[in-house]
């Protein structure tokens, strides 16, 4: 028997990898002590243990330990990158280029750069979820400083062209930072090879910590300064103060150590077991995939039930089944997902959707049960459903006159 | 969220799902909500044309499960009920029913609406003038 409940919200976020939370330990306990004490043996063991972790975090993404700056999570990594970059090149120009299908912290510190005097680009993306080359390149300004593309998508999964992005940018002397939070530890990523400037990222996407993410500077061709966002005692080089947060840094390390030398063999596992639950589904009537089917995140997928409200559907195994919907019907606005609509769906293919996210610890059997309870209850509630009713009897459902609230 | 316990009895095993024949003079049909806002609710209601109780009441949903819960509770209700005591529903008395949040107030709504339009579609096939109702809060 499968033991529930299941998770397959690993977009969300991912449990610890065990032997993250073995290497944790001790920094709670005995190895306590403060990385910027530089006069105790408890400042060094804490001190080594970080500059440990930080060459760590560095080697997954190919960059160099120096360039690595601790910060709470990836929220925090993606405001320092944007506004610090914003106001350290200030006197070069206020221009920003980013999508429409960021994640709300890229999104919502824009809207802030926008109030503090700053220009900003929203591309559109096609619908696959990818954004257009000819058009970044038409975008680029005198003025733009900066262009933030995510390197893959949340809720879709799709991979951004990052290297054709990247030489665009650096034909134009425009700096790159891609929100890599998705991909980093689930696709190899490379700063150099990607031609990347500033990323951020966080552990507990990639079976690390929860309170712990990073942003990456780079220091060579070109040297990027930011501006410090938080003030205080000049950690992290002086762009991140704040004691750190060892044992959640210690967890960090471990966990892209785990991710360097386990992606690939995950990724092929990984893409099976999705595959396997994606063609089941994408089989019944009426179901659509969202997102580019192949530039995607290995463990990802995302699919609407046409004529099936998604949280109604949720609602059919969400005791058994951890999933997320694009529907917003518990939000107070009602709107669906903003990332599914910039796809073109129709509000109601984007409400009718589901995200399945695999993760390390996903099994077939696991799989099977959710292929089995999505299934039935597609079915379930297309029996109660008017408008499969009006599909099977060939109405044309835009003919009705319908009362928008 | 956490769903109430009546929500998900509705939601598992929903009253009344079905369809009446519209082309009969004695079935009301209401149609409301829209699929761009995630709702759609089509109630049915069968009428006795000599005593005016409703006899049998059907309902389709496409929405959340409190959409459906209130759509299944209404047909429930309506049954036995006169339809001048049909409009008299109240959507403030499923929330309390079906204990639902604030913002699933608006399924509710959407089931009175549909009852008084099922109601009118009947009032207007057997010649009878269609009741003009307030318009209820906003959805």
């Amino acid at each position: 028997m499968v033991q529930l409940p299941i998770y397959l919200d690993h977009n969300a976020t991912t449990p610890c990898d065990p032997r993250v939370v073995e290497a944790m330990v001790p920094y709670f306990t005995n190895s306590f002590g403060n990385a910027a004490s530089r006069n105790h043996p408890f400042g060094w063991q804490a001190e080594g243990a970080v500059d440990n972790a930080r060459e760590q975090v560095a080697q997954l993404i190919g960059a160099d330990a120096k360039e690595i700056i601790f910060t709470s999570g990836a929220t925090e990594a993606d405001n320092l990158a944007i506004k610090g970059v914003f106001e350290m090149y200030k006197s070069k120009g206020n221009h920003i280029i980013t999508c429409n299908i960021e994640h709300k912290a890229v999104l919502d510190t824009c809207k802030h750069i926008e109030k503090e005097g700053g220009e900003v680009t929203y591309l559109k993306v096609n619908d696959d979820g990818i954004i257009n080359l000819d058009e970044l390149e038409a975008a680029i300004k005198p003025t733009t400083i900066l262009i933030a593309i995510m390197y893959a998508n949340n809720e879709i999964g799709t991979v951004m062209p990052m290297k054709e992005i990247s030489a665009i940018a650096k034909k134009n002397g425009v700096l790159v930072f891609t929100d890599a939070t998705q991909a980093v530890g689930k696709i190899s990523v490379d700063v150099n090879k990607d031609g990347i400037d500033l990323l951020a990222f966080t552990a507990h996407k990639m079976y690390g910590p929860k309170g712990v993410g990073a942003l990456y500077v780079r220091r060579k061709n070109p040297r990027v300064k930011v501006t410090a966002q938080i003030d205080g005692g000049g950690h992290e080089r002086g762009m991140r103060s704040g004691t750190l947060n060892v044992p959640g840094i210690v967890g960090f390390g471990k966990a892209c150590e785990i991710c360097k030398n386990e992606l690939e063999q995950d990724a092929v596992r990984i893409v099976k077991l999705r595959d396997k639950l994606e063609n089941s589904l994408l089989g019944l009537e009426e179901a659509y995939l969202n997102g580019h089917k192949q530039n995607r995140l290995p463990h990802v997928s995302n699919i609407s039930f046409k004529f099936v409200e998604g949280e109604g559907l949720l609602m059919g195994f969400n005791k058994d089944i951890a999933l997320s919907s694009g529907s917003a019907c518990t939000s107070a606005s009602l709107e669906p997902s903003y990332v599914l609509k910039a796809l073109g769906l129709g509000d109601d293919l984007a409400h009718s959707s589901l995200r399945f996210g695999l993760g390390r610890f996903t099994t077939e059997e696991q799989i099977d049960y959710t292929i089995e309870a999505v299934s039935k209850t597609v079915l379930k509630l297309r029996e109660m459903s008017p408008l499969w009713e009006m599909f099977k009897e060939g109405i044309d459902m835009n003919s009705i006159e319908w009362a928008h609230h | 969220m956490a769903y109430s316990e009546k929500v998900i009895r509705h939601y598992q095993n929903p009253q009344n799902v079905g369809t009446l024949d519209k082309s009969k003079s004695n079935v009301g049909t209401g149609l409301v909500g829209a699929p761009e806002c995630g709702d759609v609710m089509r109630l049915q209601i069968e009428v006795d044309d000599a005593t005016g109780v409703i006899t049998d009441a059907k309902f389709k949903t496409f929405g959340c499960g409190s959409a459906i819960a209130s759509s299944s509770i209404a047909t429930e209700w309506l049954k036995g009920k006169t339809v001048d005591q049909a409009i008299t529903i109240d959507n403030m008395t499923i929330v309390e029913e079906l204990h639902l949040p604030p913002v699933k107030i608006h399924c509710s709504v959407l089931a009175e609406d549909a009852i008084k339009a099922a109601v009118n579609d009947y009032r207007q096939k057997n010649g009878l003038e269609e009741i003009k109702f307030e318009e209820s809060v906003v959805h």
